[in-house]
C-alpha cells in the first residue's frame, strides 16, 4: 500500500507563496502526472512527497503515517539531469542501491554479499534495457540510456512512490516514446505510485491514470507573489471516452494541432 | 590561412617543439659559460658543465669526510622525509575538513569564515613562532609545510564537494544512503581527482616552504645545501642542486597526473588534452 494524502498544504519563501491550500488524495497504485506553467510549483509539490522541502503549514501522509521531512529509501526519484553518479559504472550504479542498505559502515559490499546484489542489479539494468552497457561510465551513455538507468536504480529499493521530475524532458521525440514503452510495465509490474511532473500534455494523458494541473487561480497585478498555485484540474484518465479538459474536447491522440487552428 | 587556434601539431611535431626550449637553454648556458671564462678563466658565476657534473659526481658517490655520509642523497632524504610528512598530513587534514565542510551545512556555517581567515595568515610570517613554539628540529619545518598548504586544499575540496549537484545527494538518500554512506561513496570519489590536483599545484607552494625553513634552520636538506654553499659562491654546487630538485618535483607531478588517470578514468573524458 502507498496511499498519499495531501492536507491543506502551503508552501511559502517569505512573502512569495508558491503552493497554497493543496488538499489531495492519491490512491495506491495511481499514476499521476502533474502539469502546469513553469514556475507554478509543480516541481515544489514534487519535492515536498520527495522530503527535500517542507511545507509552511500542512501535513503529507503516506499510508497513515506522516511523510519524514528528508528523503529515504520508501520514495524514489528520477531527475531531469544528474541522477546517476558519475563516478561509477552501470552497474556500480545499481549496486550502490544495494550496498547502502546492507553495508552500514562502508557502503560497499564484497564476496557472496556482492554476487547475490549483483545478480539482482544485472536483472534490473536487462529490465531496463541496458544489459549490454553494464560496465560503462554514465558519460559514455545517451541521455535515454542514462534516465533508464536511473529508473533502475530507482526501482531497486523497491519504492513504494516514485517519482519523476521532468525525467523524459531532454530526449528526443524518439526516445521519449521508447521510455515511455519502458515506463508503463515496469510500474504495473512494481505496484508503485507514481507522480510525474512533465511539459509534455500528450506525455502526461497518455502516461497517466490521473492527471491534477497546478495554476495560480487569482493574480495580482501589483504582488504577483500574494498568491500561490491551486489544483485547477484534476482528471480521472481512467475513464473510457474523451476527456474535456482545457479546451479541448477530443480524445488525446486527436488533439487539433496549433497550426490548424491559425489556418480558420 | 587557418585561424591559429586550429592548427594542431602532429605527434612528431610536438617532441620537437618540447624539447626545442631545452636545447636552446643548454646552447645559451654552454655558450654563455664559453665566453665567460675565455675572459676569466676564474669565473665562479657560470660553471662549465663538466665542472658541475665533476662535483655532483662527487657528492653523489662520496661519503663525506666530516659526516662520513655522501651528501646528496642524505640531502635528499632528509628534505623527502620533511616534504613527504607535510604533504601527507596536509592531505589527510585537508581531504576530511574539506569534505566535512562541503557536505555538512553545519561544519561549513562554523568553520568557513575561519578558514577563509586562516587561509590569508602569510605562512613564512608564522615560521618565526613555529621556531619557538616547536624549535629548530624537524617539527617546525613539517609545520610549515602543513600551514602553507593545507587551507588551499581544504577550501579547494570544500568547494568542489559543493559543485557535486545536490541531485546526487538527494538520490543517494533515496537509496538509503546515510550521511556517512553518501560521503564515502558520492562525494570523496568525486573529490579525489580534484584533490590529486590540488596536491600537483601544491608541490610547488611545499618545495618552497621546505626550501625556505631549511635555509634558516637545518643541518641538512637540498635547501640547507644550496643556502650553505652559496657562500663560497660554488655555483657548480648551486645549478646541479636546483635542476635536481626541479626533476624531483616534476617526477612527483607526473606521477601524480597518472595516478589520476589511472584511478579516475572517468573523471577526464571531457578534458581536451
Amino acid at each position: 500500500m502507498s496511499a498519499i494524502r495531501v492536507r491543506d498544504v502551503w508552501v511559502e519563501y517569505g512573502d512569495q507563496i508558491v503552493l497554497e491550500g493543496i488538499d489531495i488524495d492519491i490512491a495506491s497504485g495511481a499514476f499521476v502526472s502533474v502539469v502546469g506553467p513553469s514556475g507554478c510549483g509543480k516541481s515544489t509539490f514534487l519535492r515536498l512527497v520527495l522530503g527535500q522541502e517542507s511545507p509552511t503549514r500542512g501535513t503529507l501522509t503516506l499510508d497513515s503515517t506522516p511523510l519524514p521531512a528528508e528523503p529515504g529509501p520508501d520514495r524514489g526519484v528520477v531527475f531531469q539531469r544528474y541522477s546517476v553518479f558519475p563516478h561509477l559504472t552501470v552497474l556500480g550504479n545499481v549496486l550502490a542501491a544495494y550496498e547502502f542498505g546492507e553495508s552500514p559502515f562502508l557502503a560497499k559490499l564484497f564476496g557472496e554479499k556482492r554476487r547475490t546484489a549483483s545478480a539482482k542489479a544485472k536483472a534490473l539494468i536487462d529490465a531496463v534495457g541496458l544489459g549490454p552497457h553494464a560496465e560503462k561510465y554514465p558519460s559514455a551513455l545517451s541521455g535515454g540510456q542514462q534516465q533508464r538507468l536511473a529508473i533502475a536504480q530507482a526501482l531497486a529499493k523497491e519504492p513504494k512512490v516514485l517519482l519523476l521530475d521532468e525525467p523524459f524532458g531532454a530526449l528526443d521525440p524518439g526516445t521519449r516514446t521508447q521510455m515511455h514503452q519502458l515506463i508503463t510495465p515496469l510500474w504495473r509490474e512494481h505496484g508503485m505510485t507514481v507522480i510525474m511532473v512533465t511539459h509534455d500534455l500528450k506525455e502526461a494523458f497518455g502516461l497517466g491514470t490521473r492527471l491534477i494541473a497546478f495554476d495560480k487561480r487569482r493574480i495580482d497585478p501589483q504582488a504577483p507573489n500574494r498568491f500561490g498555485a491551486r489544483i485547477t484540474y484534476d482528471l480521472d484518465l481512467t475513464r473510457d471516452g474523451p476527456v474535456p479538459v482545457l479546451g479541448f474536447s477530443k480524445p488525446v491522440n486527436q488533439l487539433p494541432s496549433v497550426g490548424d487552428d491559425a489556418d480558420q | 590561412m587557418r585561424r591559429a587556434m586550429n592548427i594542431v601539431p602532429t605527434p612528431g611535431v610536438r617532441v620537437l617543439l618540447a624539447v626545442l626550449p631545452f636545447v636552446l637553454i643548454a646552447f645559451l648556458y654552454v655558450f654563455g659559460s664559453a665566453e665567460r671564462r675565455a675572459a676569466n678563466p676564474d669565473d665562479k658565476l657560470l660553471p662549465p658543465v663538466s665542472e658541475m657534473a665533476a662535483t655532483i659526481t662527487r657528492m653523489a658517490t662520496e661519503p663525506d669526510k666530516r659526516t662520513g655520509t655522501i651528501v646528496l642523497w642524505a640531502d635528499t632524504a632528509a628534505s623527502l622525509q620533511r616534504l613527504g610528512l607535510g604533504l601527507g598530513i596536509a592531505t589527510i587534514t585537508g581531504l576530511t575538513l574539506g569534505l566535512a565542510l562541503g557536505v555538512l551545512p553545519l561544519v561549513g556555517a562554523g568553520l568557513g569564515t575561519l578558514i577563509a581567515v586562516i587561509s590569508m595568515v602569510p605562512p613564512m610570517a608564522l615560521l618565526p613562532i613555529l621556531f619557538i613554539v616547536f624549535g629548530l628540529g624537524e617539527v617546525s619545518k613539517v609545520v610549515l609545510i602543513v600551514i602553507g598548504i593545507t587551507p588551499v586544499i581544504v577550501r579547494d575540496l570544500a568547494l568542489r564537494t559543493q559543485q557535486i549537484p545536490i541531485e546526487q545527494f538527494i538520490k543517494a538518500q533515496t537509496l538509503g544512503a546515510s550521511t556517512w554512506q553518501a560521503t564515502l561513496r558520492v562525494a570523496l570519489p568525486q573529490v579525489m581527482p580534484r584533490l590529486i590536483d590540488c596536491l600537483r599545484l601544491a608541490l610547488g607552494p611545499a618545495f618552497l616552504f621546505l626550501i625556505s625553513a631549511e635555509a634558516i634552520a637545518a643541518e641538512n636538506g637540498l635547501g640547507y645545501r644550496i643556502f650553505l654553499v652559496r657562500r663560497y659562491l660554488a655555483m657548480d654546487v648551486i645549478i646541479p642542486y636546483v635542476a635536481w630538485i626541479t626533476l624531483l618535483a616534476y617526477i612527483f607531478d607526473f606521477v601524480l597526473a597518472r595516478i589520476g588517470q589511472w584511478a579516475f578514468p572517468w573523471a577526464y573524458v571531457g578534458e581536451r588534452r
